[in-house]
């Protein structure tokens, strides 16, 4: 809170849905190909042309409207927005007005600490998606590639409920990996797939929410949390001046962090929105409706909780493998086949495996597979191989299918867990290393794990660790009674 | 001996299955016809002898091959300007459209080509099938072909003109408020305008979506039966089609309307109404009687709001439907355009014609934010309450029977400068497009000054039989096609 003022924001988060082909004709839903070749008269709104609903897209979105627990319209209808843009070839967007599919849901985020924040969802409607003007030194004015053109987009309108860039911010990041965890977008920002527009307003906590302003052109997470802070402290500074905020609607310029004006309440837009009537009421029937619940993946939140109680990860190490479908996939699979230590093997998941997927390389272009990380991470668990051990293994388990036992006897890397042999060891280690003994018995606790390393260096790394540990101790113990 | 551009449809695919004529012969007969006469009539927009007679040569083969299936196989059929045509221009008569050239075929026109048809030229319209006089077209007034001085009607009064000069022998036009059935009034023919969802829009450019319609228009009962039977049906690239069985109304076809009962709305005989036209309907009807139909005296008392209901609907989705023609694409473009903005203005005020724009702005002004709920969601209400009353009705009646117009065809540009003369055309049409019903015109009298007279006979949902058969009954009764002088 900055001078005794509350931010209040709402976000306005649109989604291109993964659907195979677009929203009303049969052309590619593909990013990335060459301008201007997905498109059909259909899409490019050639005169005489209709529109037929692909109805995946009406099932995908009644997928997200359960994840945020929305009532779901059976009967609605699409409705045309009106306006003039180059990239828009019909001159109107099929959306909804008055009836959207899902209305009236709520999204619990989990905050950096544990503390669950309820956020209200108003709505989620269907509409398609417009194509995109290119600029470039190359030629004169502006071209379209109409590619973009219907594909198919959900936007998802929160209620005023976040008070802070960090809700904000949570908020975006459990869309998106809900989005993910149920397969209904490839939520890449960088592609556009998921784009939103912030409302923004401040007030004193006890007095009317002030007047919004709407900023477009917000492109990434990081570029909402500076977006919201960055008009909140214009605000603020309006009202503590002695001004009034005016509702506007403002365009983000990221690269300069500002926000711009672009119209006011008094230029807004009339979109003149009527029913579409080239489309027919669209009616879901309820078995439907309760399919689509009753087969909804379970979502990353409750994913989350479940790593945390029935694993005992720790909450930031569970989201940290959930983020990321594939490791949380990963994950389940590799206990599914039989793996004994979850927080050992999330190690993995979060270390080793995180490394070479940041790299850009996924798991299925490995050699990796859940049963052989299972049985690496039983060994490790059961004392029979170190860590360090465990690495050498990995490395090879990756790069290639090999049985992990002829690998570990291969490359001795089996551990000593013998205790008589330990023994022996660790008298020869403390006898040629009794300035160390002493100096752990005068309080140096620090040369324990001298004393452990040379036993292990000793050993060639085979003894196990842990025991050698333990077996020093009672040895040290004996000499410190003589 | 007569000129094969005389025959019906119907006579001519017996006399090309029967091998008596080849398509070719017809094709050329009709299209030496349109060369001999149109420059008096200004029917057609384009023809292009040696595509139809590409096509015509390709259905003899059909037809010699034993392969052709249609009853239209090797038969010209003359086409509205406003339904896609691929690789042939579609101006849909305006300046905005005059160098398009489609990538598309209509679903109709596949259909026709799948038959075997002959298209044999491309008809004059009112720009984007706004008007009633097919004066509204940017490239030429067709004419009356019974009386040069007079409007055919319209919108698709290419279509109805062309037909009745017989410089056509069948054609589709498309309705939306009355567009095939007061021209093939005002120029003596048979116009059916079928059941909302019965033909394909598929192709059609939108004027309003929820009320157009293509259908068809013919010298006789027959030959729109013939022709309403090829192109209607299911098509998936359409979601207002209508996913049922269609049966042939040709085959269907009988002048037996024995106890069939006929409704007469008195609201669609009296004021606005010439008494004369009220008459000759009513004689035909009389006529029905003594044929075995029952007549019963009927009420539609919304029928006084419809046209006020029409022109809000009709222009509210008519300025959404055009909003894409804006210079970006495809089409006229301004030239010397200060920016986007300019281009906008100047390409939409120079590439549209006065109708149009006056539509458009009507449309936008309904829509408009403060006035939606006072006009449109008003016009929708009284679109339910019309749909009902004649629900209501066919509870009782199979059919129901007004005038198609309330008066004969009137002077080129008496009423051009008179827009609201002009909707009054429109006046017994429109509710049949506002409850999507079927109608077909049929010539029922002629002026003293041989004008024609239309009677219209409004049919159940998908009930295009019915009042297909009395308006042939109809027809049996009070004599065919009456040819004008020219």
């Amino acid at each position: 809170m900055i001078k005794g003022y509350e931010v209040v924001v709402g976000l306005e988060v649109h989604a291109e849905l993964n659907t195979k082909t677009k929203i009303y004709c049969s052309c590619r839903n593909s990013f990335g190909l060459e301008v201007n070749t997905q498109v059909c008269p259909i899409c490019l709104g050639m005169p005489g042309t209709l529109p037929t609903l692909n109805e995946k897209v009406v099932e995908y979105a009644i997928k997200m409207g359960h994840a945020l627990n929305c009532s779901i319209n059976r009967i609605c209808k699409q409705d045309r927005k009106n306006y003039f843009y180059p990239d828009l070839p019909k001159s109107y967007q099929i959306s909804q007005a008055d009836i959207p599919l899902c209305q009236n849901g709520y999204l619990d985020v989990i905050m950096e600490g544990g503390e669950v924040k309820r956020i209200g969802v108003e709505r989620i409607h269907i509409e398609e998606d417009a194509g995109k003007l290119l600029h470039s030194d190359k030629f004169d004015g502006s071209l379209v590639d109409f590619n973009r053109c219907g594909v198919p987009l959900i936007e998802i309108v929160s209620k005023p409920d976040m008070r802070s860039s960090d809700e904000a911010k949570a908020y975006l990041e459990t869309i998106r990996s809900i989005l993910k965890y149920i397969d209904i977008s490839d939520c890449k920002m960088q592609e556009g797939s998921i784009r939103c527009d912030v409302n923004v307003s401040v007030h004193k906590p006890g007095t009317p929410f002030g007047t919004r302003c709407e900023m477009k052109n917000v492109n990434s997470f990081s570029a909402a949390v500076r977006g919201i802070d960055y008009e909140a402290n214009r605000q603020i500074e309006i009202l503590e001046a002695g001004g009034t905020v005016v509702q506007e609607t403002r365009r983000w310029d990221d690269q300069k962090g500002i926000s711009v004006s672009m119209r006011t309440k008094e230029d807004a837009q009339d979109y003149r929105y009527f029913p579409e009537p080239d489309l027919l009421t669209i009616v879901v029937p309820e078995e439907k409706v309760k399919f689509l619940k009753d087969t909804l993946p379970e979502l990353p939140n409750a994913k989350i909780m479940r790593y945390v109680s029935d694993y005992g990860l720790s909450h930031y190490d569970a989201a940290m493998i959930v983020d990321i479908v594939e490791k949380s996939a990963f994950f389940e699979k590799s206990l599914e086949a039989g793996c004994k230590s979850p927080k050992l093997l999330a190690n993995w998941v979060l270390g080793e495996i995180s490394k070479f997927m940041n790299d850009g390389r996924a798991i299925e272009d490995t050699a990796l597979t859940p049963e052989k990380m299972a049985e690496l991470v039983n060994y490790i668990a059961d004392g029979k191989i170190s860590n360090a051990a465990g690495k050498t293994v990995f490395d090879i388990i990756v790069a290639e299918d090999r049985d992990i036992k002829a690998i570990i006897e291969e490359k001795g890397l089996a551990q000593v867990s013998d205790e008589s042999a330990l023994e022996n060891l660790a008298d020869e280690i403390l006898s040629a290393n009794e300035k160390s003994v002493s100096d752990y018995l005068s309080g140096k606790t620090n040369a324990l794990g001298y004393l452990v390393g040379q036993c292990m260096k000793a050993s060639k790394g085979k003894a196990n660790p842990g025991v050698m540990k333990e077996i020093i101790l009672k040895k040290i113990a004996e000499i410190s009674q003589k | 001996m007569k000129n094969l551009y005389e025959y019906s449809a119907f006579e001519l695919s017996e006399m090309l299955r029967d091998k008596k004529i080849s398509s070719v012969e017809l094709t050329e007969a009709v299209l030496d016809r349109a060369e001999k006469i149109d420059g008096k009539i200004n029917a057609y927009l384009m023809t292009d002898r040696e595509m139809s007679l590409k096509m015509a040569a390709e259905a003899d083969k059909l037809i010699s091959s034993g392969e052709a299936k249609s009853r239209l196989a090797g038969i010209p059929v003359g086409i509205k300007d406003n339904i896609s045509t691929k690789g042939i221009h579609t101006t849909c008569a305006s300046r905005m459209l005059e160098n398009y050239v489609p990538v598309f075929n209509a679903t109709v026109i596949d259909k026709l080509a799948n038959a075997g048809s002959v298209i044999i030229g491309k008809l004059n319209m009112d720009e984007f099938a706004m008007g009633s006089s097919t004066e509204n077209s940017y490239f030429a007034v067709t004419k009356n072909p019974f009386d040069l001085t007079c409007v055919p009607g319209g919108s698709s009064g290419g279509s109805a003109a062309a037909v009745s000069a017989q410089e056509a022998v069948i054609a589709l036009g498309s309705d939306t408020g009355g567009s095939i059935r007061q021209p093939a009034s005002l120029c003596g023919v048979v116009g059916l305008k079928p059941t909302y969802g019965s033909v394909s829009r598929y192709g059609l450019v939108a004027f309003a979506s929820s009320l157009d319609q293509i259908g068809s228009l013919g010298r006789c009962v027959k030959d729109v039966a013939l022709l309403q039977d090829e192109i209607q049906g299911h098509d998936p690239m359409d979601a207002t089609s209508a996913d049922r069985s269609y049966n042939s109304l040709y085959d269907g076809l009988t002048d037996k309307i024995l106890g069939l009962k006929i409704g007469i709305p008195e609201e669609y005989f009296g004021k606005g109404v010439k008494p004369e036209i009220a008459d000759a309907v009513m004689k035909a009807v009389r006529a029905l009687e003594a044929g075995g139909a029952k007549v019963v005296p009927i009420s539609l008392p919304s029928t006084k709001y419809a046209l006020s209901a029409y022109y809000i609907i009709a222009c509210a989705e008519a300025s959404s439907n055009l909003a894409r023609f804006d210079g970006v694409k495809y089409g006229y473009r301004a030239k010397d355009c200060d920016g986007l903005i300019d281009m906008y203005e100047k390409t939409r005020s120079e590439g549209f014609g006065r109708e149009v724009k006056r539509r458009i702005m009507l449309g936008t002004f309904v829509l408009s934010s403060g006035y939606f709920d006072a006009y449109y969601k008003k016009a929708k209400l009284l679109q339910k309450r019309i749909r009902q009353e004649f629900e209501d009705a066919f509870k009782n009646v199979d059919a129901i029977v007004t005038p198609t117009s309330p008066s004969e065809a009137f002077k080129i540009g008496d009423r051009i400068s008179d827009p609201l003369a002009m909707y009054a055309a429109d006046i017994c049409t429109v509710t049949v497009n506002i409850a999507g019903l079927p109608a077909v015109s049929v010539p029922c009298g002629y002026s003293e000054a041989g004008l024609p007279y239309g009677m219209q006979i409004i049919g159940r949902k998908f009930d295009e039989q019915t009042i297909l058969n009395l308006a042939f009954a109809h027809e049996n009764a009070f004599g065919g096609f009456r040819r004008p002088e020219l």
